[in-house]
């Protein structure tokens, strides 16, 4: 049995990581998962949050926004916007939580039926728990 | 005839002109490495989602479930064109030839009784639509501020896009770019993109359709997708355009340059037989005087 499996994590403008990992941490949109090599086919749309990269040579955190991932003989994550944690800053993320905070007002004004809205809710939301998570403050009033 | 005075301002200023034309080629030429590079690192990620979403497709495509971004809305009345040119002209025939390839088919579907919308993306295809088309104008989108175009461009055009689709504008959109070859080839292209047509490419994935679990399922994935994919599919095409672009002008730019050596050599010619003439004028003058005497 293979230990090892191969990862991408693509951003639509460039390849952030290809490497041979162990397992692999997603923040899936039903709940975080952790992808181990020959791990059933799955597709899966992904939360905010954040995506661990256990390789042999050590662990690498990244902060995704959304996307999805495809677990099958490899594993892809396509994520909307992916950043390696050290990059995100307070500047950076409150940029994150203020385009989260801004759909969330848009959706609210023009969306037809709630579900848009509790989405928009929802990713707002994933969005201030990962600040929290990785120590940085949202500055932002919780809905 | 020009006095000798004119020639020498013309070929000084044809010479100027060269030093431009010289400088944007090499500026093109730095810019188009860039852009290909962009558009290189951008490939992967538009392959795979394509994969993801033609299994995808394949397996909800034909269901009555399916979502309206993927089958359309039946009809085909109202036509929605995307032309996507340049903010800066200077680039050989690259806006014409898209805007030419969109004329075309706006006509086509003119004739076919159909409604045709225009959104313009660049401000030179805007303005050569204009006189013929400008009352089909919906929109423009205007990316001169912009300096390297990134994935939040292309989410904003896909975004204005969508809100006109879900608004029920329009049945069909077709983007309009031109697919960079090489320097001197870039083919200006049409691509629908609603309703989305996914097709497995190649032949590596046939018979192996993997069974995939979907989390949620197969719907929600696919709503949430699509919209992903238009925008993913006009920030590709932004990049070609990109590096289309930039090709473009630096042959335009390479032909210019050479153009303008080929200037200064006919006008230096005539400027040395002009000199020439008034010295020989000069000869018989002061030969003839000499005579005289």
């Amino acid at each position: 049995m293979a230990d090892t499996m191969q990862f991408d994590l693509v951003s639509p403008e460039r390849r952030l990581l290809s490497t041979e990992a162990t397992s692999v941490q997603i923040p899936g949109a039903d709940g975080d998962l952790t992808a181990m090599p020959n791990h059933a086919p799955l597709i899966t749309t992904l939360r905010p949050g954040i995506l661990t990269v256990e390789t042999a040579k050590g662990t690498e955190q990244f902060v995704v926004t959304g996307g999805f991932a495809e677990i099958g003989e490899s594993l892809s994550v396509l994520a909307e916007k992916a950043l390696p944690r050290a990059d995100v800053d307070q500047a950076t993320y409150e940029a994150l939580v203020d385009e989260a905070h801004r759909i969330y007002q848009q959706t609210k004004e023009t969306a037809e039926h709630p579900g848009l809205v509790d989405d928009a809710v929802k990713l707002l939301q994933d969005m201030v728990a990962v600040g929290t998570h990785i120590g940085l403050d949202p500055k932002q009033p919780s809905i | 005839m020009p006095s000798l005075k004119d020639l020498k301002n013309r070929i000084e200023s044809v010479k100027s002109t060269r030093k431009i034309t010289k400088a944007m080629q090499m500026v093109a030429a730095a810019k188009l490495r860039r852009a290909q590079d962009a558009a290189e690192a951008a490939r992967p990620y538009a392959e795979r989602f394509n994969g993801v979403m033609a299994s995808l497709a394949a397996s909800v495509g034909d269901s009555d479930a399916a979502p309206r971004l993927l089958a359309g809305t039946g009809k085909s009345d109202v036509q929605l064109l995307v032309v996507m040119t340049s903010e800066r002209g200077l680039c050989g025939g690259f806006n014409t030839n898209i805007v030419k390839l969109a004329k075309t088919h706006a006509e086509k579907l003119q004739a076919e009784g159909k409604t045709v919308k225009i959104l313009t993306v660049g401000k030179k295809g805007r303005e050569q639509l204009k006189r013929d088309y400008g009352n089909l104008f919906v929109g423009h989108v205007d990316l001169s501020e912009v300096k390297r175009i990134g994935y939040g461009n292309a989410q904003d055009i896909a975004r204005d896009v969508l809100a006109r689709f879900d608004g029920g504008e329009f049945d069909v959109a077709t983007i309009f770019y031109a697919q960079f070859r090489s320097v001197i080839a870039q083919i200006p292209t049409a691509q629908q993109i609603i309703p989305a047509a996914y097709e497995s490419e190649g032949s590596d994935d046939v018979g192996e359709s993997t069974l995939y679990d979907y989390e949620p399922d197969e719907e929600a994935i696919l709503a949430d997708l699509l919209p992903r994919g238009v925008a993913t599919q006009i920030f590709a095409a932004l990049l070609e355009n990109g590096a289309s672009e930039q090709g473009a002008r630096m042959s335009a730019m390479d032909n210019a340059t050479r153009n303008a050596g080929e200037m200064i050599d006919k006008l230096t010619i005539e400027y040395n037989r002009s000199r020439q003439a008034v010295i020989t004028n000069e000869l018989i003058e002061i030969i003839s005087g000499a005579e005289a005497l």
